[in-house]
């Protein structure tokens, strides 16, 4: 609360007591809804009444304020720098003239269409996609996010309304590459893998990201699989890799949404645009460029102590601009990875999902979300079942599929191969529409989209005979 | 949308799959089979029962009495009387949100452990902090038969290591090994900790060491080994790779990203003679 009335740049006062907040960061951070990493960080509001006053005092702001007030300073941040240098002010003009909460109510209003919310994405900052979230509710963030609609494409097409994918995720603790094989092969029986097939090696060097990567490519032109795949290993070791010749479709790194963070990942902007160069030469995309996937998670730059005072949620929201600099075929928001010291139990872990979903479809990133869970956070599979149907409803661009949702690598718990299959049949979503004609051809699905087959398909059946003889 | 449930008959309400037997390779849940696009229910109460083994790893206390016990009784048991240290963090919920707390002793260990440095006039080359972690009961299982391979090798040796008595950490994290070796003037530290548990692993325990150890040194000086448990990395192999990064570490006075764990070369070589069987190769 504010005695000193000089020290605070906003203030509110409600039934005779003023409250006062320090800057525009201390703003955000207080009107953030309640979670771990905010009060590690010591940024959080201290009672229920000041979040709920510093969201009204934020509703106030109006959105131009973002443009001249910058979190972090022009001369410090490459990535203030990058979101101020390519704001687009045409594509600004729709909104300009709105504050935090009259946002709000616009983007739920009609005048906000799919088609209008393309043509005004440039001209939305993180931080106007953070402020606005922060005074949402999570049916708010759905509806939004349903109406952004995001399309990319490598060798399929993602974010088609009416569609969701998957990325196949194979890990193995040791990269045995037949137990990788037989997750793979585990995955594409369940009709998972669309979005790509992602391996996080257990050992991570070039020479073993060269040998996973030429194990997929095997694969995916064996079975001529309408899909991608990446290894997730530092941006600089997929740099090399395309030096060595290897087979490389998409090139991950994690990013975050300052330069200090990004410094302690061992990457700059200048890395990904060299990286996008080089995968983009070897024009492997059949239907399409994108060639980027990215991952990011609330949580990151805190852990990292690059965080600048701002809370979790305007750090991550910030990575989507280092994200759409780069035409990212995915975006995946590891939400429930990092830990409760961050994201403490089902709850927050569900709303920071929902918000990082709404925030990058409406900077316009094909967002997907890594739905997890680590077994020292207060969460579990009844905690997954609803963050995944709420993502699905709100048009989430794709989510993971794993073995019977355990990762045997990385030891926490995301969504399953049957987890995928439930989401789609529960809400009629379909894969990426080449990959569900090659589903249908192959006889992965039997008769329609929905229903598996219920013996082997010819073409994986002499593969797994080599493997268990005659049965 | 009528489309959307299969219309065919079946007979049984559970499709197996044929390929389950691939689990002879992996401990991946594949081949789960299917109740309609479902996981059969025998298949949902093992996960949950796995989840549950986890949870209660991360939330059982360490049992410390029972554990000095076994330990002093121990042949090989570093001489003095174990010590007992608690980190800032009081409870495991804290603990959880807080690790910075779990990063400190609080003030009575630390007071514990300068009252033993001033009274003590030996000098160590080497502390075992022992961490409950996230898994207690990885430190139950595993720390006193990996203890049994190592330090005999180490008090045997050429250059005998002088051991300082074991340190056993309630609600500590990795980097509270630095504070307490700091404090004891030991030149390395070992810090052994129960690992974040995965359904398959809650019993993993962790190794990380530290030459000169110094409150506030990050990952970057620190060398580790994971997954030491009997159905992961067993204890002579464990115990191999630690008497080689500790000699290593000894020799070159320095422990981190600059030493190198080549251990596992061989290890790499054999694993390229796996096969994909997916794909027929053209000879």
């Amino acid at each position: 609360m504010a005695n000193d009335n000089t020290q605070y740049r906003f203030r509110h006062t409600v039934g005779g007591r003023t409250f006062g907040f320090k800057s525009l960061a201390d703003l955000m951070a207080k009107a953030t809804p309640a979670r771990s990493g905010d009060r590690l960080a010591g940024v959080a509001a201290e009672t229920a009444e000041e979040r709920a006053i510093a969201q009204m005092t934020l509703a106030d702001v109006p959105l131009s304020l973002f443009l001249e007030d910058v979190l972090i300073p022009y001369e410090d941040d490459e990535i203030t720098r990058l979101i101020i240098d390519e704001h687009d002010k045409a594509a600004f003009s729709v909104i300009s003239h709105l504050t935090v909460g009259g946002f709000r109510d616009w983007l739920l209003s009609d005048l906000a269409t799919p088609i209008v919310l393309e043509r005004i994405r440039l001209g939305v900052t993180p931080e106007m996609a953070a402020a606005v979230c922060k005074i949402m509710r999570n049916q708010d963030l759905i509806l939004v996010s349903k109406k952004c609609h995001v399309k990319t494409a490598f060798r399929n097409t993602i974010g088609l309304p009416g569609h969701l994918s998957t990325r196949l995720q194979p890990n193995h603790p040791t990269d045995d590459l037949t137990g990788i094989a037989a997750s793979i092969l585990d995955g594409l029986m369940y009709a998972n893998g669309d979005a790509v097939i992602g391996i996080n090696p257990a050992t991570d060097n070039v020479a073993q990201a060269c040998r996973l990567m030429n194990m997929m490519d095997e694969v995916i032109q064996h079975y001529e699989i309408p899909t991608q795949s990446c290894v997730l290993t530092h941006v600089t070791n997929t740099i090399e890799c395309i030096e060595q010749g290897a087979p490389v479709d998409l090139v991950f790194q994690s990013i975050g949404g300052t330069q200090a963070t990004n410094d302690s990942f061992g990457f700059n902007l200048a890395t990904l645009a060299e990286a996008r160069e080089a995968a983009l030469s070897l024009k492997r995309g059949t239907v399409g460029d994108n060639v980027m996937y990215f991952e990011t998670g609330q949580g990151s730059s805190l852990s990292a102590n690059a965080h600048h005072n701002l809370d979790q949620q305007t750090c991550e929201a910030r990575a989507y601009s280092v994200a759409r600099k780069f035409k990212p075929l995915l975006v995946n928001t590891v939400v429930g990875f990092i830990g409760p010291e961050y994201l403490f139990d089902g709850k927050e872990i569900t709303r920071a999902g929902l918000e990082d979903h709404f925030c990058a479809k409406l900077l316009g990133l094909p967002m997907g979300c890594d739905v997890c869970y680590t077994n020292h956070a207060q969460a579990d599979q009844n905690d997954m079942d609803n963050l995944m149907t709420l993502l699905a409803v709100a048009g989430c661009t794709f989510i993971m599929g794993i073995p019977g949702s355990d990762d045997i690598m990385l030891n926490y718990q995301t969504t399953s191969f049957h987890d995928a299959m439930y989401v789609r049949q529960a809400l009629g979503l379909t894969p990426a529409p080449e990959f569900d004609q090659w589903l249908i051809h192959t006889n992965i699905f039997s008769d329609d989209q929905f229903t598996l087959n219920h013996k082997i398909p010819a073409a994986f059946e002499a593969s797994l005979k080599r493997m268990l003889g005659d049965h | 949308m009528k489309r959307i449930f299969p219309t065919h008959p079946i007979e049984e309400p559970v499709i197996e799959n044929p390929w389950q037997r691939l689990r002879d390779f992996t401990d991946a849940r594949i081949g789960l089979g299917r109740a309609g696009i479902s996981v059969p229910t025998k298949h949902l109460l093992a996960f949950q029962l796995a989840h549950a083994q986890a949870i209660d790893a991360v939330h059982t206390p360490l049992d410390i009495d029972g554990l000095i016990e076994n330990l002093v009784s121990q042949s090989w048991c570093p001489k003095g009387q174990p010590l007992r240290l608690h980190s800032r963090a009081e409870h495991r919920d804290m603990y959880l949100q807080r690790p910075d707390y779990g990063r400190l002793l609080n003030k009575t260990s630390e007071q514990s452990l300068e009252d033993h440095a001033y009274l003590c006039d030996d000098k160590y080359d080497l502390a075992f902090v022992i961490v409950d972690g996230l898994s207690a009961f990885a430190i139950e299982e595993n720390l006193a038969p990996f203890l049994e391979e190592l330090i005999p090798k180490l008090t045997n040796g050429p250059v005998p290591w002088r051991i300082a008595p074991l340190c056993l950490v309630e609600q500590g994290r990795v980097a509270i090994g630095d504070h307490i070796g700091d404090l004891l003037k030991a030149k390395c530290v070992v810090v052994l900790v129960g690992e974040r548990p995965g359904l398959s692993s809650p019993d993993s325990m962790g190794l990380y060491l530290t030459w000169n150890p110094k409150v506030g040194h990050t990952d970057a000086f620190r060398n580790c080994i994971s997954n030491i448990r009997t159905a992961g990395l067993n204890y002579p192999e464990a115990a191999r790779k630690a008497l080689y990064l500790l000699n290593e570490a000894r020799s070159k006075q320095l422990s981190g990203v600059k030493l190198k764990d080549r251990t596992d070369d061989s290890v790499l070589e054999h694993e390229n003679h796996n096969n994909n069987f997916l794909i027929t190769k053209k000879l």
